[in-house]
């Protein structure tokens, strides 16, 4: 844990606390996220709900609670598939070089260039709204930025002496890419994929803000920022904020994590 | 010349390439484009027809696609089966909204960002503490969470601005676009900030800068002359990648603050399944990332001499 | 009286919450139109000492003792003096032109840029001054070259453009620090032939730092020796090099391949130079010096103006053959 420092220590306690209270929901959440007492709509803070209710009088911090599912599987989804592709692009680009390299590295340029929450958009368009269809759009995203790091690692590792000794000793490139390349990549690419992750969130959420991603009824935080907006223009702030700031907590956390991982590598 | 040519060409083969999967996507729906086009509607079988005979579906795959190209390249886009109207016509009369809102934005930005990187990079101490400290607040905070909390405290709180609409005559619409613009820079002009900071910390320190001290330049001297005009390199290249994240930004961002620009009408046919909308829109969002991507690499090789062909 | 004289010069730097000594009790004078040249291995200290003459040292870094430079304390100077100093009258020659020549300005910029902010000269007269300096350096076609980007010039005529910006301003005292390691062999001799026949015409000083014993014996009137951030020896050039008196020289001295003659078996210094700071408490040579005794790693030596070795008076040493 010191190689984290302080800062580093409490984001990732931060993230566990988050981890913990959304597996254990069922146990700590006052109340069922989808019950609507429609007599405490829009109540704020009160004993019985810290949070107030929303709307439709729901617990607001119970479905934060819940929230956290939904919120953080589409990210998970997106950096593990573009994590994967990403890096057996980057290795096939390292590896054989020359023209492969090229085309790779160029079409990589050409995604790079397109903003992640587009691709979103045009997979949703064709998929229609729905997780589905924007992890399969940031995932391709994605791809590149993990593609670029873990290229520019597995040019330089496999220059080194111990890359050619495995050669001279006749193991195919397939393993040496497996058995010696990947591990030694690897605190490169989870270092990349954590930092990764803070954009996804805030990618996923928002889209779902805008109505394209996890559809309600459920509990989600970005879907909680939407409807608690509208409660605050009939005065109830409350949701809007809390789920706002508890994205914003989760995003930089992660961030923070990322940039002490990819420090120490 | 050739260098600008070569590039030029690159971009067109980008566009083609874009513009073939546009087209192709519409074929990857799950039930074929007739499913896709008829969405949620229960067509009649005139509507049936019309939609086949409006979108070729009976000529081959190859022949449609040139054929819609070669409309869009005139910049006809077909027509929008919610709205009734020509797609061109549509977009043409959102694009001022959108372009508006990152034009003011890119200048909060530039002037913003670069600011603060420059005083926290040549000042140091607790300035720089403070901006980097504020700066990772800013990056962290999705912007539609900016949006809704700025909007909650500055229109339905303190009620200095409007929350809604996009207002009428320059100056309203400004005004009208002042929140949004800020809710779409804070986080490229933390980036910036971030950006600028290191590469002043970083020319600062290079040997350069070092002669010109040993020739008792003053600081004022240095820092004009030698660091400012180096470090805007590396500055120059993320303020173009960030207009490229701002145009997706706007797409969010208008949908808060409910403006009438091409992002909201994205969205709009994406829910609504409007075909020719999202292909025309996504298209004008390809050119317009690549066309940017081009400008910032001539900036580039204007900037630095090492490159310049 | 002399133009430079430095006098018990120390310079520390904080590492780690302790100070670091870098360069200690460092005696130097320079007279007027006179060069030295200040000679040692890597890490020695060489151009900490030269910095310091400029005010030019690490942020945070402790200096002591005097440096006096045509009558002014210069480790008591205020920042605008300090400025006027580096201004007008002690030029400094870095070692790699490439890294320390500003790469987004032209040729033109960098040498018309001190002319024009430290003179006072109208921009056209300095385009033409650097023309005529250009020329002087064998830089021909000069108003050409001043348009022309330091990534487009030979890093032998970078190092020609950096001599000519520290000519125009006709400063007193040229600090030159390693001005032709980052050059390959056949434009180093040109390079500094340049230098010290410019510099002879104009009677300037120069303080020549090198690694280049034989180099700095050619073209300087005294050597001073360096070793782990000490001055061992200080000499008129020729009976340095004839009859070395720190066991440090004459090592330095031996282990120069000779082009006249076919070498057998180059000698080397046994062991790697220290900086001040690693030193032991004795003589710091003492771990690599042949003629090293028990007394020697006890007490350090200290340096008479001529040498700083406990033995010099019994030994005699090889000098240059
Ligand atoms: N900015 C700095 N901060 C701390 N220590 C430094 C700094 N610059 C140099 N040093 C250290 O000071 C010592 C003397 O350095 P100096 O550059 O004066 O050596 P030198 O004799 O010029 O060597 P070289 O021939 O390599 O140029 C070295 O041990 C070096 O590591
Ligand atoms: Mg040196």
């Amino acid at each position: 844990m010191s190689r984290l420092g302080g800062l580093g220590t409490a984001a990732a306690a931060l993230l566990a606390v988050v981890a913990v209270t959304t597996l254990a929901a069922p146990l700590l959440a006052p109340y069922d996220p989808d019950f609507p007492d429609l007599l405490s709509a829009l109540a704020g803070s009160s004993s019985s709900h810290p949070l107030g209710a929303d709307a439709l009088g729901r617990d607001v911090l119970s479905r934060l609670m819940y929230g956290a599912r939904t919120t953080l599987l589409g990210p998970a989804l997106v950096i593990c598939v573009s994590s994967v592709v990403g890096t057996a692009l980057a290795i096939t680009a390292a590896w054989a070089g020359g023209r492969v390299d090229a085309v790779i590295s160029r079409v990589l340029d050409v995604l790079f260039a397109v903003p992640g929450i587009v691709f979103a958009l045009i997979t949703v368009a064709v998929l229609g709204p729905g997780i589905p269809g924007v992890v399969a759009g940031l995932a391709v995203a994605y791809t590149p930025y993990v593609a670029r790091v873990v290229r520019s690692a597995a040019l330089r590792e496999r220059s080194l002496p111990y890359v050619a000794a495995a050669w001279v000793q006749g193991r195919s490139a397939f393993a040496i890419c497996v058995r010696h390349l990947l591990p030694n990549l690897r605190p490169i690419i989870v270092a990349q994929s954590v930092s990764a992750l803070g954009f996804a969130v805030i990618d996923v959420a928002a889209i779902s803000f805008l109505g394209l991603g996890v559809q309600p009824p459920a509990a989600d935080w970005g879907l909680m920022v939407k409807s608690g907006f509208d409660s605050a223009m009939r005065g109830q702030p409350l949701e809007a904020i809390s789920a706002g700031v508890l994205i914003a907590l989760v995003v930089a956390s992660v961030s923070v994590l990322g940039d002490r991982l990819g420090r120490t590598v | 010349m050739s260098f600008l040519l070569k590039r030029l060409a690159g971009l067109a083969v980008v566009l083609l390439v874009a513009s073939f999967l546009v087209y192709g996507l519409l074929y990857l729906v799950p039930g074929g484009p007739m499913a896709f086009l008829l969405g949620n509607r229960s067509g009649t079988p005139e509507q049936v027809a019309a939609i086949r005979a409006q979108y070729r579906l009976d000529d081959p795959f190859l022949l449609r696609y040139l054929s819609w190209l070669g409309d869009a390249l005139t910049g006809d886009f077909g027509s929008s089966l919610v709205y009734r109207q020509e797609v061109a016509a549509l977009i043409g009369s959102r694009v001022a909204t959108t372009v508006l809102l990152v034009g003011y934005a890119t200048v909060l930005i530039s002037a913003g960002g670069i600011a603060m990187g420059l005083l926290a990079g040549l000042r140091g101490g607790r300035l720089d503490t403070a901006i980097g400290v504020l700066s990772s607040l800013f990056l962290a905070t999705p912007p539609f969470v900016v949006g809704v909390l700025l909007a909650i405290v500055f229109s339905v709180g303190l009620g200095w601005f409007p929350v809604f609409g996009p207002g009428e005559g320059l100056l309203d619409r400004l005004y009208h676009l002042t929140l949004p613009a800020i809710t779409l820079s804070l986080a490229s002009a933390a980036f910036l900030a971030r950006i600028t900071r290191a590469s002043v910390r970083e020319e600062l320190n290079r040997e350069h800068v070092e002669t010109a001290r040993a020739r008792g330049f003053g600081e004022r001297h240095i820092v004009r002359r030698h660091v400012l005009r180096n470090a805007s390199i590396p500055v120059v290249t993320v303020t173009g990648l960030n207009i490229a994240g701002l145009i997706a930004g706007s797409v969010v961002v208008e949908n808060i603050f409910a403006l009438d620009g091409l992002g909201s009408l994205f969205v709009r046919a994406i829910l609504q399944r409007d075909f020719a909308i999202v292909q025309a829109v996504v298209l004008v969002l390809v050119t317009a990332f690549v066309l940017i991507n081009l400008l910032v690499d001539l900036c580039y090789s204007a900037l630095d001499p090492r490159l310049s062909r | 009286m002399s133009l430079l004289t430095i006098s018990g010069l120390a310079l520390a730097v904080p590492s780690a919450g302790e100070w670091r000594t870098l360069v200690e009790e460092v005696d130097l004078t320079i007279g007027a139109g006179e060069a030295v040249g200040l000679v040692g291995e890597s890490g020695s200290g060489k151009s900490m000492t030269a910095r310091a003459v400029l005010g030019l040292t690490p942020p945070g870094a402790r200096v002591s003792g005097s440096i006096v430079f045509d009558g002014a304390e210069v480790t008591s100077l205020g920042a605008k003096e300090l400025r006027a100093l580096r201004a007008r009258r002690i030029g400094m020659i870095f070692q790699d032109p490439r890294a320390h020549i500003n790469p987004v300005r032209s040729v033109g910029d960098f040498l018309t840029e001190a002319m024009v902010a430290n003179l006072g000269l109208p921009a056209r007269e300095a385009a033409a001054r650097a023309v005529r300096l250009l020329a002087e350096v064998g830089i021909g076609d000069g108003a050409r070259r001043l348009r022309q980007y330091p990534h487009e010039l030979s890093g032998g005529l970078l190092q020609r453009v950096m001599i000519a910006s520290v000519l125009a301003l006709e400063p007193d005292l040229i600090l030159a620090d390693e001005p032709t390691t980052a050059l390959d062999v056949t434009t180093q001799s040109e390079v500094m032939a340049i230098l010290d026949e410019l510099r002879r015409e104009r009677g300037m000083a120069m303080l020549l730092i090198t690694h280049d014993l034989e180099l700095a014996a050619a073209t300087c009137d005294r050597l001073a020796v360096m070793y782990a951030g000490r001055i061992v020896e200080a000499r008129e050039a020729g009976s340095l090099t004839a009859a070395p008196l720190h066991p440090y020289t004459s090592g330095l001295l031996l282990s120069r391949p000779r082009l006249e003659e076919t070498v057998h078996r180059l000698l080397v210094i046994p062991g790697r130079p220290v900086a001040a700071f690693e030193a032991d408490p004795g003589c710091a040579f003492a771990p690599r010096c042949a003629h090293a005794l028990a007394a020697c790693g006890e007490a350090r030596p200290v340096f008479d103006g001529t040498v700083a070795c406990t033995r010099s008076a019994e030994l005699t040493l090889q000098g240059e053959s």
